[in-house]
């Protein structure tokens, strides 16, 4: 009987201990306690002799907390699969590539996650630019202007064979002419992007 | 079944390309068109060892299939 309710007790307040991941302003600063008061006096109540369970929350790091003025640089952490191409940066601004278009960061930036489409990663630092062009991926723009960009493969723009850029662009653009099946108009239209992509980049 | 939600779905989703597969032709797409040295370079990068065995009585027996050759 007891048991029984432990569990009712348990599966109710499942629910309460998700706060960290909701967007609220508190951010669980000691991650000894327990943040959720309800659950710990129900949890008491029935089972004293037990510590309470950990939750995954309590394993995690907290949060960095955000500053309150917007510090004047961004820190970019820029990382392919087999290297760390740059490495907490501080830099002014990074222009990246996502699927919605061109996305400028600034210091003080929203807190956004979006996907990478093919494209130029500019990183601005005083008057340089340097300039990658990526496959894809995904960055993470953090509260406290962290930038986290990760990319499957990235290369200076002077790496790039612009004979070959042509070529496959107009290969795949007869591709996609002639392909019939869903999955060759696909694997075209993705050649299409990537190509036209790159011809951009060396343009541009 | 992928497209069952009214969410809009990229084109590769749609015609059955997950995204790591997505992912993977772009990443292979790009380092086609580079300049050598750097194109041979990054093409090792894709190279996927894969071998493949079967089990009897908890061991494995003599590997059927080994790959050692870039995944096409």
């Amino acid at each position: 009987m007891v048991f029984r309710q432990a569990s009712r007790l348990l599966a109710g307040s499942v629910r309460l201990s998700r706060r960290p991941f909701s967007t609220a302003t508190e951010v669980p600063a000691a991650t000894t306690t327990h943040t959720d008061s309800g659950f710990m006096e129900s949890w008491t109540k029935v089972i004293p002799n037990i510590d309470p369970p950990k939750t995954p929350s309590h394993f995690m790091n907290p949060r960095p907390a955000t500053p309150s003025s917007i510090p004047s640089k961004i820190t970019v952490n820029f990382v392919l699969p087999y290297a760390s191409e740059l490495s907490t940066k501080e830099v002014d601004m990074v222009i990246i590539p996502v699927t919605t278009g061109q996305m400028g960061v600034l210091p003080g930036h929203v807190p956004t996650i979006a996907e990478l489409k093919p494209g130029i990663l500019s990183v601005h630092e005083g008057n340089d630019v340097t300039k990658y062009f990526l496959s894809s991926g995904f960055a993470f723009i953090h509260a406290n202007s962290v930038a986290d960009v990760i990319a499957v493969e990235a290369v200076p723009v002077d790496h790039i064979d612009p004979s070959l850029v042509q070529k496959g662009l107009t290969d795949f653009t007869q591709k996609l002419s002639s392909a019939t099946t869903e999955l060759d108009k696909a694997e075209a239209q993705i050649g299409v992007d990537i190509h036209s992509a790159l011809n951009a980049a060396l343009s541009g | 079944t992928v497209a069952s939600t009214s969410a809009a779905v990229p084109f590769w989703r749609s015609a059955g390309i997950t995204y790591v597969a997505y992912s993977s032709v772009c990443a292979n797409l790009l380092r086609n068109c580079l300049k050598e040295p750097h194109k041979s370079e990054a093409l090792t990068r894709e190279k996927v060892h894969i071998s493949r065995s079967k089990w009897a009585d908890g061991k494995p027996q003599k590997p059927s299939l080994r790959l050692d050759t870039p995944e096409d």
